[in-house]
């Protein structure tokens, strides 16, 4: 058992202050920075030297604190941790200057260790080269800025180190008709995430506080013959340890479907799925607990892909359940799809596979649970949809939903990943309420990959049919998805997967067949582009080789079949606005396309590929009445507004935007503005971050009620003024007449008049969606959107042909994101999703084990075996944006931080047909995938 | 967070001889730990439950760059990143500073040490793993159990010299110095690893390794190095290879040095090279040998097939390096 070993005292030097702590010698470096002396700006990503979030530097040199015994730091060695980067009296560094003024700061959660790392360079360099750069920062990785932000930050920085202005930055004015909106302002939480004290959850340790550890299944399929926790409940310093009989109420994300436990009762279906927790002083000894805890398995044989699962006689995951392994069947025909075949001049058949994929955040999941003598709960989370979490906390706890609270601190990244209510959730209440203390669960990497809820693998089989004109007349399209252990958001993923296909370029018929089947994996769910990236991907190959079958050029083909602005697409989608055609120009002339593609020469080629997505959903995941996303603005006498709202910043940057929103519409800066936004006791309700719903849903609230307010502060100063109030108007800091500009007052005294004129100011907005919208027809509602963004990419790639690696050079991205509120944020999210959607096409793969000694289980779960992208790799990024002004979208704004993923990945396919004339249908393009689809062609060329 | 087991108090000696005393005392229960790089780790994924930590990084004995007329002595606390950007090593012992700057990433280049490289543990995608992900696997031969899951019916464990310094220091025919209360012997590399992946070394319980000897290269050694990796950072390698022979003026070559690594437990030389007019004909005949000499294992994640057809290819580009100027890295 355990030996306990003495703490020894260490002397650490650490931003100039020399502390004396006293630490386990088991403690890395990273612990105590972050646990003993609070220095939370450090973060944890990995714990094992495989993502760079833990860098500080020592005497200079950028380390891996998670990495480093601290007991074996030589003394008197000077560690410098991100909050020490600043000046005196806080005068930021020019590297935090520099990513707060380029947008690089998105969840910001791998930024401390990236500043501290871009800080060495420029010590030792300070005119780095792009090659530079990248070199220096690949120990870095960032899962949210696609690294475009974060190179121009280093550039900035080092301008700025040199004494210049750094003028190189696009300094974009307002948009025409706006004082705030439309130009590149700093985010709301920049200032915080560049200084290391945005506070994640993690970075909350409230006192008297234990911590939690769950133990996990090691089986893929098996039935619980008996938990015997005993030994561990009489460990010392065991509190509470807890099976899955004490919290059976099922839940999930989707009403309908609810059919997980917050732990495992009976039957387990996934290795890594939890079966019993503990909490206990520190996870040390939690985790010897969980040693103790005696799980008899009677192992049952596995499925573990959907063919397997839904073959006759198929062990069945939820015995007795009607459907067996099917989670959800969709089968939709619109027109006669049959007779456009038949009588199609041309035909093109595929068959397609997507790999399943992890979101990957550089957050890990943290829950932190407090619950009080009055019967309060508070969860602390680190969530996308605190109010779902809300809601699945009162019903599996029986506890009045006036009674719960949920907190979601700053976010390191989520992409969908933290969009479903968690067991680890539920089992961190349970365990306070249990114990009456603080307990927090903070998962290691490897349980993120188990908790998963990842992009799901489909099989995906197209046949699509166009006339001799190239008008396309038909699509049919069957789809098999693996849908993992439980249903998640599956039934929408099944309907998404053949929703969201039919614009921007429109066939006349379609049929699609979706089936969704229950495997012994870890539960898929949405990621970035839910349910329908996967199709998107085989209808653009399908399009490319549509092209070349009619001797039309790619482009030229999606141009003839656009459905354009104004329309309703086959299956009952209205379409609204629509700069699709532009996106296609843009990108057409920004890559040279005319030129350029298929003559770049063996090995090198352009792809084109075209995509549309949802900007929210018509219908909220529970149906109810009330609004989607409610916003409450309040101002006072200060000069300064409040405003409050449910939504969930997860890095996106949507506090930035409903202070940008703010500020426009009442004369602020949007630095007067604070925003208090997902914390379900001081927040109106907002469904979450997910389906692309924030910016349109909470910015239209946003502006109903900042507009209630401006009306409000016009006719107190037109009144002061004595001018019509429609001729008053207002800048950042300043209401004025337009008659005569020189006559106003500064905002804060025209918030005075107001406030004496009218009583405390206070408004609210709230978003409804338009209840008409969607198809006729069952499952029409799924799919439907106030308005859709649109995208086209081209991508430019260099196949090597020896080795079989696709080298991305550049990729040419045009997006309609309506009207960008903010285009420097925009941007952001079109080189974030840029970069995820190459990555996926590139390397990721959720890999499991089909045979051996225990199938199903996770091949290689953490950031070494599941690669993610470094710095060094990353392709060159072009963003352009295209704005459609949508008619509903507040002030014309639809989405941008999903709808730019869904080309990259059939463009790049494209792109390698055109380099070396191989087809790849199969996702990841690995190497050895691509050596061998050439080898198989003949074209290896050379030796 | 991963955890580490408190089993275990940390030394800090600040001379060679107090370090080879304690770890004469603890024998098998003392670990040295030099960068921590693999070591902690490994720690955290519970592959060592040492009872005490000797850390060397207070052994100013153990570091300095000697560059000798006959031989360059490379201290086992030399930094990776020293490697790679000391100047002196880049003109003299090219390949070292190529493979040492393709090593893992920035920060832990500057943590890792060369002593912790030569000594790096084995791995395999079935060890490198958490405790309970490994007990849900049923363990293997390296540690706590009874098969290999890579060569399923072998008796002895085959994870993977993963050190990139490895090929290199044995094609240019380096010796390691290793000291221990019983005195210093001088070993050649090449007696240094043995077969076996459970420990590949010969290095004794009360041993540490103290110095890299390399003889310093004729005028005429051309050397590289290359490696096989998906990402441009931080992956150890896929494969890797070191290159060195002799060119005179006629363009002919003699004696070649290949070694290969990345496979299996030991780095392998590729012996009975042929010599003569360098050519690519002679190129293709020592590559058609490498590849003959290669048998990858799963127990790398990447596919098998591929990584042997990656043999002769990267011997092409190791040659093409040696000739001229270094090429870039492989990366996607
Ligand atoms: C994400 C990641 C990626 C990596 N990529 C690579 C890579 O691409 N290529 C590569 O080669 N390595 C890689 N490494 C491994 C490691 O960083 C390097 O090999 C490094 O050089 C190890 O040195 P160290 O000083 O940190 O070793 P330590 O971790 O301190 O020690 C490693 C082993 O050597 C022993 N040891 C150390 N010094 C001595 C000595 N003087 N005498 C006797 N025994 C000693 C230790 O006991 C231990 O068993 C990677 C590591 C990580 C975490
Ligand atoms: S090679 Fe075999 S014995 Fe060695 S670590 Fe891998 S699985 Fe275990
Ligand atoms: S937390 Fe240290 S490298 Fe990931
Ligand atoms: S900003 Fe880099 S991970 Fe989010």
């Amino acid at each position: 058992m355990r030996t306990p070993t003495p703490h020894a005292l260490l002397s650490l030097t650490v931003n100039g202050d020399r502390h004396v702590v006293a630490a386990a010698p088991h403690h890395s470096l990273l612990e105590v920075l972050r646990y003993d002396l609070g220095l939370t700006g450090t973060k944890q990503g990995c714990d094992k030297g495989d993502c760079g979030a833990c860098t500080v530097l020592i005497d200079g040199e950028p380390v891996l604190a998670c990495c480093t015994l601290a007991a074996t730091v030589r003394p008197g060695a000077q560690i410098t941790t991100i909050e020490g980067l600043a000046g005196p009296a806080g005068r930021l560094d020019p590297v935090q200057e520099a990513f707060d003024r380029c947008g690089a700061l998105q969840c910001g959660f791998c930024q401390p260790g990236m500043m501290l790392s871009a800080r060495a360079l420029l010590n030792r360099d300070a005119a780095p080269s792009d090659t530079a750069i990248r070199e220096a920062l690949g120990g870095n990785l960032c899962r949210c800025t696609g690294y475009t932000q974060i190179f121009e930050a280093v550039k900035l920085a080092a301008a700025l180190a040199r004494g210049e202005s750094g003028a190189s930055i696009d300094p974009t004015p307002p948009a025409e008709g706006y004082t705030v909106l439309g130009a590149r302002h700093r985010k709301a939480d920049g200032h915080g995430k560049a200084t290391g004290a945005a506070v994640y959850t993690d970075d909350f340790n409230p006192p008297r506080m234990l911590h939690a550890k769950i133990l996990r299944s090691p089986h893929a399929h098996a039935r619980i013959v008996r938990i015997d926790t005993s030994r561990a409940a009489a460990l010392p310093g065991v509190f509470a340890v807890l099976t899955g009989e004490a919290l059976p109420r099922t839940y999930g994300v989707i009403p309908w479907t609810e059919d997980e436990t917050a732990l495992a009762i009976d039957r387990v279906r996934f290795v890594g799925e939890e079966v019993a927790a503990v909490a206990a002083v520190d996870e040390e000894t939690a985790n010897a607990a969980l040693r103790l805890i005696d799980v008899e398995y009677e192992p049952l044989p596995p499925v573990l892909t959907p063919e397997a699962a839904l073959a006759p006689g198929a062990p069945e995951l939820f015995p007795g359940r009607r459907g067996g392994n099917l989670t959800k069947h969709v089968r939709l025909d619109f027109g006669d799809v049959d007779a456009a075949l038949s009588n199609a001049d041309a035909l093109v058949e595929g068959e397609y596979f997507f790999e399943g994929t992890a979101h990957a955040p550089i957050e890990p999941h943290c829950a932190i649970a407090e619950y009080d003598a009055r019967g309060l709960l508070t969860l602390h989370s680190a969530t996308q949809i605190p109010h779902y979490v809300h809601r699945t906390l009162a019903k599996t706890l029986d506890l009045p939903s006036e009674r719960v609270r949920v907190v979601q601190p700053a976010l390191g990244g989520a992409f969908g990943g933290k969009s479903d209510p968690f067991g680890h959730e539920i089992v961190a209440a349970k365990l306070a309420m249990m114990t009456g203390r603080p307990v927090k669960i903070l998962l290691t990497r490897e349980e993120t990959f188990y908790t998963h809820r990842g992009r799901h693998p489909m099989q995906m089989h197209m046949r699509l049919a166009a006339n001799a004109e190239g008008r396309l007349t038909g699509l049919d399209s069957k789809i098999l998805i693996d849908g993992g252990a439980y249903s998640s958001f599956g039934l929408v993923t099944s309907y998404y997967s053949g929703q969201l296909l039919t614009a921007p370029t429109g066939f006349e018929t379609y049929r699609f067949d979706a089936s969704r089947a229950f495997t012994n994996k870890p539960p898929c769910g949405p990621k970035r582009g839910h349910g329908s990236v996967q199709p998107r991907f085989a209808f653009e190959i399908q399009l490319d080789k549509m092209a070349e079958k009619l001797g039309l050029d790619p482009i030229e083909l999606r141009r003839r079949n656009d459905v354009g602005p104004d329309t309703t697409t086959v299956n009952g989608q209205r379409i609204t606005s629509n700069g699709f055609l532009e996106c296609l120009r843009v990108v057409e002339q920004a890559s040279g396309w005319r030129e350029r593609r298929g003559k770049l020469g063996f090995g090198r080629g352009l792809g084109v590929a075209g995509s549309c997505y949802i900007s929210g959903t018509a219908y909220p995941v529970y149906p109810n009445e009330m609004p989607q996303s409610g916003v409450q603005v309040r101002l006072d006498r200060s000069g300064r507004a409040h405003v409050m709202c449910g939504a969930s910043d997860i890095g996106q940057g949507s506090d930035s935007m409903l202070a940008y929103i703010v500020a426009e519409e009442l004369g602020l800066r949007p630095d007067d503005i604070r925003v208090t936004s997902s914390d379900t006791d001081l927040s109106p309700v907002d469904l979450g971050a997910y389906s692309s719903r924030v910016t349109f849903m909470a910015g239209n609230a946003c502006r109903e009620a900042a507009s209630a307010l401006s009306t409000l502060v016009r006719e107190a100063v037109a009144s002061k003024l004595e001018v019509p109030g429609r001729e008053v108007a207002c800048t950042p800091g300043r209401w004025f007449w337009l008659g005569d500009p020189t006559r106003g007052m500064d905002t804060r005294e025209a918030f005075v008049l107001a406030e004496a004129a009218h009583g405390t100011l206070g408004a609210t907005g709230g978003y409804r969606t338009d209840k008409t919208l969607g198809g006729p027809y069952r499952g029409g509602t799924i799919g439907a959107s106030p308005a859709y963004s649109f995208t086209a990419h081209v991508a430019e790639v260099a196949v090597d042909v020896e080795t079989g690696f696709v080298n991305v050079k550049k990729i040419w991205a045009a997006h309609d994101c309506g009207f960008a509120l903010n285009p420097m944020i925009v941007e952001g999210q079109i080189a974030g999703s840029v970069y995820m959607g190459w990555a996926e096409a590139v390397m990721e793969e959720h890999a499991f084990a089909y045979g051996g000694p225990n199938p199903g289980l996770l091949r290689g779960p953490n950031l070494l075996d599941y690669r993610i992208p470094t710095t060094v790799e990353a392709p060159e990024i072009e963003c352009h944006i295209v704005q459609s002004i949508d008619p509903n979208g507040p002030y014309g704004a639809k989405e941008a931080g999903e709808g730019p993923l869904h080309p990259v990945l059939p463009a790049i396919a494209n792109a390698i047909y055109d380099a070396v004339g191989v087809r790849l249908d199969r996702l990841p393009f690995h190497p050895w995938r691509v050596r061998e689809a050439l080898r198989a062609a003949g074209r290896m060329g050379g030796r | 967070m991963l955890r580490i087991a408190p089993t275990f108090t940390v030394a800090t000696p600040t001379t060679l001889a107090e370090a080879l005393a304690l770890k004469a005392t603890h024998g098998e229960k003392a670990a040295l730990v030099a960068g921590g790089t693999d070591f902690v780790p490994n720690l955290k994924h519970g592959l060592h439950a040492p009872e005490v930590v000797i850390s060397l990084g207070g052994l100013d004995e153990l570091r300095g760059l000697d560059f000798g007329a006959e031989t360059i002595a490379l201290g086992a606390l030399v930094g990776i990143h020293t490697l790679a950007t000391d100047a002196r090593i880049a003109s003299v012992l090219p390949s070292l500073a190529t493979a040492a700057g393709l090593i893992a990433g920035p920060q832990l280049r500057r943590m890792g040490t060369l002593g912790g490289n030569v000594c790096l543990d084995t791995r395999c995608v079935y060890i490198n793993q958490s405790e309970s992900w490994r007990s849900a696997l049923g363990y293997c031969l390296k540690k706590d159990g009874d098969t290999c899951h890579v060569t399923v019916t072998g008796k002895k464990c085959v994870a993977a010299a993963s050190n990139d310094t490895a090929p290199v220091l044995l094609s240019l025919g380096a010796c390691v110095e290793l000291a221990s209360p019983r005195g210093v012997r001088t070993l050649p590399l090449e007696q240094f690893y043995v077969h076996d992946g459970a420990r590949n070394t010969v290095l004794a319980a009360d041993e540490i390794l103290v110095r890299v000897l390399v003889p310093r290269p004729r005028e005429t050694r051309r050397m590289a190095f290359e490696k096989l990796r998906v990402r441009g950072a931080i992956d150890f390698p896929l494969l890797n290879l070191a290159l060195a022979f002799d060119l005179d003026a006629d363009g002919v070559l003699t004696a070649p040095e290949l070694v290969i690594s990345a496979i299996a437990a030991r780095p392998r030389r590729v012996r009975a090279l042929p010599e003569g007019l360098l050519t690519d004909a002679l190129v293709d005949r020592i590559a058609a040998l490498a590849f003959d000499a290669t048998r990858p294992l799963t127990n790398i994640n990447a596919d098998v097939e591929w990584r042997r057809d990656m043999v002769p290819v990267l011997v092409r580009r190791a040659f093409a390096a040696a000739r001229g100027p270094q090429s870039p890295p492989f990366a996607c």
